[in-house]
């Protein structure tokens, strides 16, 4: 599947040699190795964006031998497709990642967690891992990939619910504590990062943690693929260096008639035209890198409604707020929209959607909030009219 | 402070709590009542319904407090504006999913979502509706699932996986499309339950209940021409007064025989007097089996497991088709009951049989498809027209407007109406085995069974398998080939400690001669019939009040019965007789597991 690149700088450039990377990475001692990584800033690319050093040095710490990394490669959220382009252009990197978190950790066993959807790339990443399990023989490290593929549930992109899904259950986030590095897959610590986590660690060592702090605010360091989508004369994957503000991206990908830019996929925020100045892509919004771009053209009821159905199917349905919710939020603004409904039932909505936010059991039910609430009050006669 | 202590703060209350201890737990410790849906002390923790949220301070979400193991310094708030406006929120979106007409619902007054939607004051207007189409599933003889009601809290499915290993019900689809059903979505009639009725008393809701038969005894009671018995089952009189406003544990089996009799029944006899019947049979049965192999040297299936609760025996047809002839060939005590009234009472009443409408007042949900087993019908006609829970019978006690509480207390009717203590024990896990081996230690020795006034303790309480040993010495001549011999028992209850049992014997390797098999937790006074709630505190007061029963009773062998003597006397013959075999025992058949 061709996807119209423009930059290839790190995370695609084809002028390193990975392994030359993963050799110099290596060098370092296993502890060194995620000190390393802690230094750089790298925080996980998948959407909390927690910090990936931290969690590789909680797993490592943890008892015992029967340990597992896990790549999340169950790319769901709607309007993300970088993973599918490292997965298909760069595989080595991010199983090179992979290797190199084995090393810092000694966990011997990994898994990469394919969305379903993405079976076609089996046979091609198979024909990659196998030829990495040869290499990495050289270097002494004890590890082995396998891979697992998923069967279609957003939900199963969450870490636990991937790893419910993995043990032959349900697709269903836990409750947490504990989190996977104590208590993961088959019970034991796990180490769960997201595709381009594991490829941005091979820049971290390419470039140095230090330079790699260099990269971005101070907040978000590095660089980030960026899935553009939508009213874009140039949608695609990009690479960004971290801290473009909305303004200066929707001059260089919008069309002109930028009317609002939902930043980090439905889960995200949605940014109105009065908002570009002031924000910042990856700040205080997800760090997925699905960026929808919309412009004059389009009814933010009819993105809202599309998000809404999105979610209410998607959800597992397990936990109240999430299940319900998401139900009552599509409906109520059906029933504002065609009247039914005042349009003060909007605030109660908003309302609803906070209550999501706090009382849901993972993040789905809980982020709703974000794209609601910011299309909600920045588009308020759309929804009304 | 050790390590194995955690010391946080609930509502400004500071309360030091084992590691590992929930934040509801932590809270109860200081008397700080959670609202919880979802949670049940019985099963694994679900957090799904997100009732029991409270304040982490600190923490920007709130946290299920079920869910949540308390940890060092932790300060909580259970009540905060945050919390309560949450909670109702949480609660608003639950009464939107959920069919709200309450005054026509079974579970009216004893709905835990109702009750926390009136105490929270929920308002059922603040959101849409979004209550699904459904139909009611009423294809079981046991058990009705109305989807319409559910709150998928999901106590039904840990309860059918964790408790009985059965998992007859599991959470399907997603999003808004999620609900609790079946294999292939089978009605209930055809998919591997076995009607034990254990998700009805999990359910906080009316979602599922057990399928109603009390309109048709009404019917019944009202056509002169019929002659409506019932026989009321040990564990009934002990759960029977939840239902009318007493505490767990307080015996009514006299009342209950004066408003039963009141109702309109014409006899009201003793489920126990055919559990005493039990004991002659099973127990003959046993020691028939323990002399073939061991004086005959036949290959005899042993050990030997009841056959009193019918969802274990539809569990064992299921699961372990190929073991049945370890199951003894009795009917259980209902059944016997049934045979009995439409032949031996008839005849003694003079009344046909076709005219008699034959009712068990059972603590069970599996008993009415036991009574409906197409192969129960030895008298000619289906020997037990229906079964009813305690509930039930509860709920026609309400209904004929009886003032329960001032009734006299009444005597079971004579002829099947008199029992002894080892029928009343029945009624408790272990209690069967007590009940065979006081009588079968008698026939064997022709003593008493050596514990302090016949009480066989290390079989009974809520231990998930006991066991014990009893040395048979001294027999009488008849039994000499029993000398010496160490009689092997186990008690199992609850179907995944049956499935340890059954395991036992698949692979060879059961040390047992005699196993008793409950399907629910605690035996029957733990039924899916009973009274709602039950957990592990009202069942141990319903067993308490079982064994002050029975050391009530003037008589505690079965084979003392003089009504048991009657029996074989004018009408039975003997145990495992030509006649008794016909109408008090059975035969198993094989079932799918799927």
């Amino acid at each position: 599947m061709n996807t119209n690149i423009n930059k290839l700088e790190y995370i695609f450039s084809k002028d390193c040699d990975d392994n030359q990377v993963l050799a110099k990475a290596l060098s370092f001692s296993n502890d060194e190795v995620i000190e390393e990584l802690i230094k750089s800033g790298l925080r996980g690319r998948g959407g909390a964006g927690f910090p990936a050093g931290l969690k590789w040095k909680f797993t490592a710490t943890q008892p015992g031998d029967e340990k597992y990394i896990i790549c999340n490669a169950d790319e769901g959220e709607p309007g993300t497709f970088k993973d599918r382009e490292i997965l298909t252009q760069v595989p080595k990197k991010v199983l090179n990642g992979m290797a190199l978190c084995a090393y810092g950790t000694g966990i011997k066993k990994g898994y990469i967690y394919l969305r379903g959807e993405y079976k076609y790339l089996v046979s091609h990443l198979q024909k990659n891992i196998d030829e990495f399990h040869e290499e990495i023989k050289k270097y002494g490290i004890d590890f082995n990939i396998d891979i697992f593929l998923g069967s279609g549930a957003y939900v199963c992109g969450e870490e636990t619910a991937l790893i419910e899904s993995m043990e032959g259950k349900r697709g269903e986030p836990r409750n947490k504590p504990p989190y996977p590095n104590t208590v993961g897959y088959l019970g034991k610590p796990t180490i769960v990062n997201n595709v381009e986590t594991f490829a941005s660690t091979m820049i971290v060592f390419r470039l140095g943690a230090e330079n790699y702090k260099k990269l971005g605010t101070q907040d978000q360091h590095g660089s980030k693929l960026f899935s553009i989508s939508g009213d874009s004369p140039k949608e695609g994957v990009h690479e960004i260096e971290l801290g473009m503000s909305v303004e200066d991206f929707v001059r260089e990908f919008g069309d002109g008639d930028t009317k609002a830019v939902q930043v980090g996929g439905v889960s995200g925020f949605c940014i109105p035209r009065k908002g570009f100045k002031n924000a910042i892509i990856g700040e205080g919004n997800p760090t997925g890198g699905s960026t929808m771009i919309f412009n004059s053209s389009r009814s933010m009821y009819n993105v809202l409604h599309n998000f809404l159905d999105f979610f209410a199917e998607e959800s597992c349905g397990q936990c109240t707020p999430c299940r319900v919710g998401c139900q009552q939020l599509l409906k109520g603004i059906e029933a504002v929209k065609s009247g039914e409904k005042p349009k003060e039932y909007l605030d109660q909505l908003i309302k609803l959607s906070k209550t999501m936010q706090i009382t849901s059991k993972c993040g789905l039910g809980q982020s709703v909030t974000n794209s609601f609430t910011s299309i909600v009050e920045n588009f308020r006669e759309e929804m009304i009219y | 402070m050790t390590n194995n202590n955690i010391t946080l703060t609930i509502d400004g209350t500071t309360v030091t709590v084992e590691k590992g201890t929930s934040v509801l737990d932590a809270a109860k410790k200081v008397d700080i009542k959670i609202p919880t849906l979802c949670h049940h002390e019985d099963l694994c923790v679900a957090g799904n319904c997100r009732v029991c949220v409270v304040e982490e301070i600190g923490k920007k979400t709130l946290t299920a407090s079920c869910a949540t193991p308390a940890t060092e310094g932790m300060n909580i708030l259970t009540s905060s504006p945050k919390v309560r406006r949450a909670r109702k929120d949480v609660m608003a979106l639950l009464v939107s999913e959920h069919n709200t007409q309450c005054t026509t619902c079974y579970r009216n007054r004893n709905c835990e979502l109702q009750t926390l939607a009136s105490e929270y004051n929920v308002d059922n207007n603040i959101y849409l509706s979004v209550l699904k189409d459904s139909t009611i599933d009423k294809s079981s003889w046991s058990i009705e699932k109305d989807d319409s009601k559910c709150i998928r809290c999901q106590r039904c499915v840990r309860t059918c996986a964790e408790i009985q290993h059965v998992n007859a019900l599991s959470v399907t689809e997603k999003g808004r499309d999620m609900r609790v059903s079946t294999f292939m979505h089978f009605p209930l009639n055809e998919i591997v339950c076995t009607n034990c009725g254990q998700c009805i008393i999990h359910c906080p809701t009316g979602a599922l209940t057990e399928r109603r038969y009390y309109d048709d005894i009404w019917e019944a009671i009202d056509n002169p021409e019929k002659h409506v018995v019932i026989n009321t089952a040990p564990s009934v009189r002990v759960a029977l007064g939840e239902m009318l406003g007493y505490e767990p544990g307080k015996i009514v089996t006299g009342k209950m025989v004066t408003a039963l009799k009141k109702i309109g029944f014409d006899s009201v006899l003793d489920t126990d007097f055919t559990a005493d019947l039990t004991i002659m049979e099973e127990g003959s049965e046993l020691l028939d089996r323990l002399k073939r192999a061991l004086v005959d040297k036949e290959q005899v299936a042993l050990p030997m497991i009841t056959s009193c609760s019918p969802g274990w025996v539809k569990f064992i047809e299921h699961m372990y088709p190929e073991h049945l002839e370890h199951l003894s060939s009795c009917k259980s005590p209902q059944q016997m009951f049934g045979a009995v009234v439409k032949t031996y009472y008839a005849e003694k009443k003079g009344i046909d049989p076709k005219n008699i409408v034959c009712v068990a007042g059972m603590p069970c949900a599996a008993k009415k498809y036991e009574a409906n087993r197409p192969e129960m019908r030895d008298s000619g006609y289906q020997d037990v027209d229906a079964g009813l829970t305690t509930r039930e019978i509860g709920h026609m006690i309400k209904q004929s407007g009886l003032k329960f509480e001032d009734l006299e207390d009444g005597e079971f009717d004579s002829h099947m109406g008199v029992s002894t203590g080892a029928g009343v024990i029945f009624g408790a896990t272990g209690g069967v085995m007590e009940a065979a081996l006081r009588t079968a230690y008698f026939i064997i020795t022709g003593r008493p069974v050596p514990f302090k006034n016949l009480n066989i303790l290390p079989v009974r309480g809520l231990e998930s398998i006991k066991e014990a040993t009893v040395k048979l010495e001294n027999c009488l001549p008849e039994y000499k080939f029993l000398e010496g011999v160490e009689l092997k028992v186990a008690i199992a209850h609850g179907l995944t400690n049956a499935r340890v049992i059954m395991d036992q014997i698949v692979d060879g390797k059961s040390p047992y001669h005699f196993i008793e098999i409950m399907a629910c937790p605690g035996g029957c006074i733990g039924g899916g019939g009973q009274p709602i709630p039950t957990t592990d505190e009202v069942r141990k007061k319903r067993m308490d009040a079982i064994y002050e029963e029975d050391m009530g009773k003037p008589i505690r062998m079965s084979h003392e019965n003089p009504n048991i003597a009657q029996i074989y006397k004018e009408f039975l013959e003997k145990p495992l007789g030509e006649k008794s075999h016909h109408l008090l025992h059975t035969k198993y058949r094989k079932r799918k597991r799927y």
